[in-house]
């Protein structure tokens, strides 16, 4: 999946990289600290680039390939850009026999895009997620941290009308 | 809290208080406890404006000191959600909006009656109100790992204190020795919640004397993978403390002075508040230094997992921990001999602690007259798909899935007919519906192909193929498997490349001896337990719904109607009345007019051209009269 897409340039601001290195030193010295540190820096840049990597392994010395290693292993964690309204569709067993699979396709069709792509405006992300646990209301799916449950795929251009 | 008088002293405070909830003796302050479901069902159906309404609603009535707002945690009927209590009388509103809390205020805050026709139709009886315990979905259940879920406010630690927290904890630090402690365990039969089962006690005690000096830790696998089951969630949502008062004991009991936490980034309410919680405990002093004023010492950490189904296994979870691609490594040596950081460590998922606190005070005695001789105790279901009831559901083990699916489950919507129940996840399989009488325990389930995990029960019906679910679970496993070892890695891609064939259209009944036989090796040689068990869901499906899959390689028909490839659409020409609207909607051009004009009806029929078809669908969701039919 990852050869799709296409890498935006790195455009981090002195600020966010200010944020990241107080992060690094309030955390480099517990044990176990890397992820921890990744998870913030991605709050701080929105994803983790080559760029935010090498800050990190300098800033804690743990080399840049393990890094990367733990960056590639976890699903939360994305070398790219996301989109403004990261659309995530639950593909859990709940929401699947409910039909949520229909949700994806349908969201595949009318966005023009892949899972784990973002549109060319940069408005719109989508990826299938692993149960969030809403399952009394299933399907589901999330825009950012707004949740929509008993779902059909007419429901669709309703919710995306509201980002629009 | 340096001693237990100080915990006795927040108690008596709060009993009273919390008792109006569970119609124990009560003493509150207030007239009316409004309980509002705080759980991430009812946040997403949006409670939260429900408890803004409320707050707005009480102060224009002048109730502000007469009714408390309580924001819980999951009452367990996410299907009805939000979900709103009022106490002393337990009357259930579900599916609350915002412009009812007016009138509930007003009539039944004020005036003292109900609003009856908010209620949950259940409780309704005529002129009867039902309380919530009274209510098939509830009837039923036997609350323990859920005791304190749905009844207090879990960002409160008095309000758990008021419910006898933390007592268990002051009794094995200041009553127990380490060893009575274990042996408590070991006597009520507690086993694993996670999924494998295992002896509860065997761990502790293990964790205590392999190793008998140094630095420990206590882990608790928060991480909770198996799509469709939320129990864990909902207790560190619903009650936080419980799991901290629970590895508190763990630790004093295999002499461990630090634990970590490893929890779902995707359970942002959670994290929230065990964050919450942990804050509290530490500013109680029952975390930390000298617990009351003893020599034992325990802090808690959290960590965060970043979306990797695989560390829920208990060794990639400490890989994970230490800050590392969360990939398992064989076992010997156990964690309890070297773990986390390299040090023993005893690891216990969320469920299992949850039953802790409970069992220390009331006995192991008490523990083993609930459940089976081989499974004591109660276990939570998050049942879910095909079902009226969605929800949490804690039984006493061996109910049978019967009285689950239909009494509490509510049965099946629309008149469907039960296919199967698949429990246990991507590691479990399909049980069909010739074992809905068998007692639900770790035994029985492994027995008929299936197993417990931690607690996932997905209803499906007879619109589900069970091949399409054997492979929705494998690329559940080809997208979660490691990579580390070849059997998974390699072997579930090749299993899910010949369902794949299979649904298509395009099997043979020699892939099905094949597919067979690749589960077999798969389960024999893969390196962790989810390698070994992914093959599970085939082998299941294979063994009650041979014939589904024999009718998708021989007659090329998928029953239940999901299997794109083996479907065909078809217009009933004598339902038509030709009004066109299909032909428009089709993107292939597949469907025009006959000469046929139906009995009655004004226009002429329409046809399907099977050859152009592209099975899309997009006819039969236009077709007002419901002419078009999937085949």
């Amino acid at each position: 999946m990852g050869s799709k897409k296409k890498a935006a340039p790195f455009n981090g601001t002195p600020e966010q990289e200010k944020q990241l290195k107080e992060v690094i030193a309030s955390l480099k010295d517990e044990q176990g600290c890397l992820m921890p540190i990744m998870q913030k820096a991605q709050d701080i840049y929105g994803y983790l680039p080559i760029e935010v990597q090498t800050m990190i392994a300098e800033g804690t010395g743990i080399p840049l390939e393990k890094i990367y290693g733990v960056a590639t292993f976890y699903a939360q964690f994305s070398l790219y850009p996301k989109g403004k309204y990261r659309i995530s569709v639950c593909l859990g067993t709940a929401c699947y026999v409910k039909g949520a699979g229909d949700l994806y396709e349908k969201l595949i069709e009318k966005l023009g895009i892949q899972g784990g792509e973002c549109t060319a405006d940069g408005k719109f992300s989508l990826e299938a997620c692993r149960c969030i646990g809403a399952c009394g209301l299933a399907p589901v799916l999330t825009v950012n941290e707004d949740v929509y449950g008993r779902l059909t795929p007419d429901m669709l251009d309703d919710i995306l009308a509201k980002y629009n | 809290m340096k001693t237990l008088e100080e915990l006795n002293v927040v108690k008596a405070k709060m009993e009273g208080e919390v008792a109006l909830r569970t119609h124990g003796n009560a003493s509150s302050k207030y007239e009316r406890h409004v309980l509002v479901c705080g759980g991430t069902g009812c946040t997403s159906s949006g409670s939260m404006k429900i408890i803004d309404a409320l707050e707005r609603e009480i102060s224009a009535n002048g109730l502000t000191e007469k009714v408390q707002i309580v924001k819980t945690g999951c009452f367990g009927l996410c299907a009805l959600g939000p979900i709103m209590i009022v106490y002393p009388e337990g009357t259930f509103y579900s599916m609350v909006t915002e412009d009812r809390i007016a009138r509930i205020v007003k009539e039944h805050f004020v005036e003292g009656n109900p609003v009856k026709e908010y209620l949950y139709n259940e409780t309704v009886d005529g002129d009867e109100i039902k309380a919530l315990d009274d209510t098939a979905f509830y009837k039923k259940q036997h609350r323990v790992a859920l005791r304190n879920c749905g009844v207090i406010n879990p960002e409160c630690i008095d309000e758990y204190i008021g419910r006898g927290g933390y007592e268990a904890l002051g009794k094995a630090l200041k009553e127990m020795s380490q060893d009575e402690v274990i042996q408590t365990i070991l006597d009520s039969g507690l086993r694993g919640r996670g999924g494998g089962g295992f002896p509860t006690g065997m761990k502790w005690k293990l964790a205590k004397n392999i190793v008998k000096e140094g630095q420990k830790y206590v882990a608790c696998n928060a991480d909770e993978g198996d799509p469709g089951a939320f129990m864990d969630r909902s207790v560190l949502e619903g009650d936080p403390h419980v799991v901290l008062e629970a590895m508190a004991i763990a630790g004093y009991a295999i002499g461990a002075d630090q634990g970590y936490i490893y929890v779902r980034a995707e359970y942002p309410i959670a994290v929230e508040r065990l964050e919450i919680a942990i804050k509290q405990a530490r500013e109680k002093g029952l975390l930390g230094k000298n617990i009351f004023g003893t020599d034992f010492s325990f802090d808690i950490g959290l960590r965060l997992g970043a979306g990797a189904f695989v560390c829920g296994e208990e060794t990639a979870l400490m890989t994970s921990i230490e800050g590392n691609r969360g990939e398992p490594r064989p076992r010997p040596p156990f964690p309890a001999e070297k773990g986390l950081f390299g040090k023993p460590t005893l690891l216990n998922n969320v469920e299992t602690y949850a039953n802790i606190p409970q069992i220390i005070l009331n006995g192991a005695d008490w523990f083993t007259s609930m459940g089976t001789e081989k499974s004591r105790g109660t276990k939570v279901f998050a049942v879910g798909g095909k079902i009226n009831n969605t929800g949490l559901v804690e039984i006493p083990m061996g109910t049978t899935l019967r009285t689950v699916i239909e009494e509490i489950g509510g049965g099946i919507p629309n008149g469907k007919k039960f296919k199967a129940a698949q429990t246990g996840g991507p590691s479990g399989g399909c049980i069909p519906a010739e074992h809905l009488d068998i007692p639900i325990d770790y035994d029985n389930l492994i027995s008929i192909g299936s197993m417990m995990g931690s607690g996932g029960l997905i209803v499906m019906d007879e619109d589900n193929c069970m091949v399409d679910i054997a492979k929705f679970f494998l690329e559940f496993t080809v997208d979660e498997s490691c990579g580390k070892c070849t059997p998974c890695r390699v072997g579930t891609r090749r299993l899910l490349e010949i369902l794949d064939k299979i649904t298509k259209g395009q099997g043979t009944l020699e892939d099905i001896d094949k597919l067979e036989e690749l589960c077999y090796y798969i389960k024999a040689n893969a390196l962790c337990g989810l390698g070994q068990t992914a093959p599970n869901p085939v082998l299941s499906t294979l063994k009650y719904f041979r014939h589904e899959y024999i009718a998708h390689v021989v007659d090329k028909k998928c029953e239940a109607g999901v299997c794109r490839d083996l479907l065909s659409y078809e217009i009933v020409k004598d339902n038509c009345i030709g009004c066109g609207v299909c032909a428009k909607q089709c993107p292939a051009n597949a469907i025009t007019r006959t000469d046929y004009i139906a009995p009655g009806k004004k226009l002429a029929a329409m046809e399907i051209d099977k050859e152009k078809c592209v099975k899309c669908g997009a006819c039969v969701g236009v077709c007002k009269p419901g002419a078009i039919i999937k085949k």
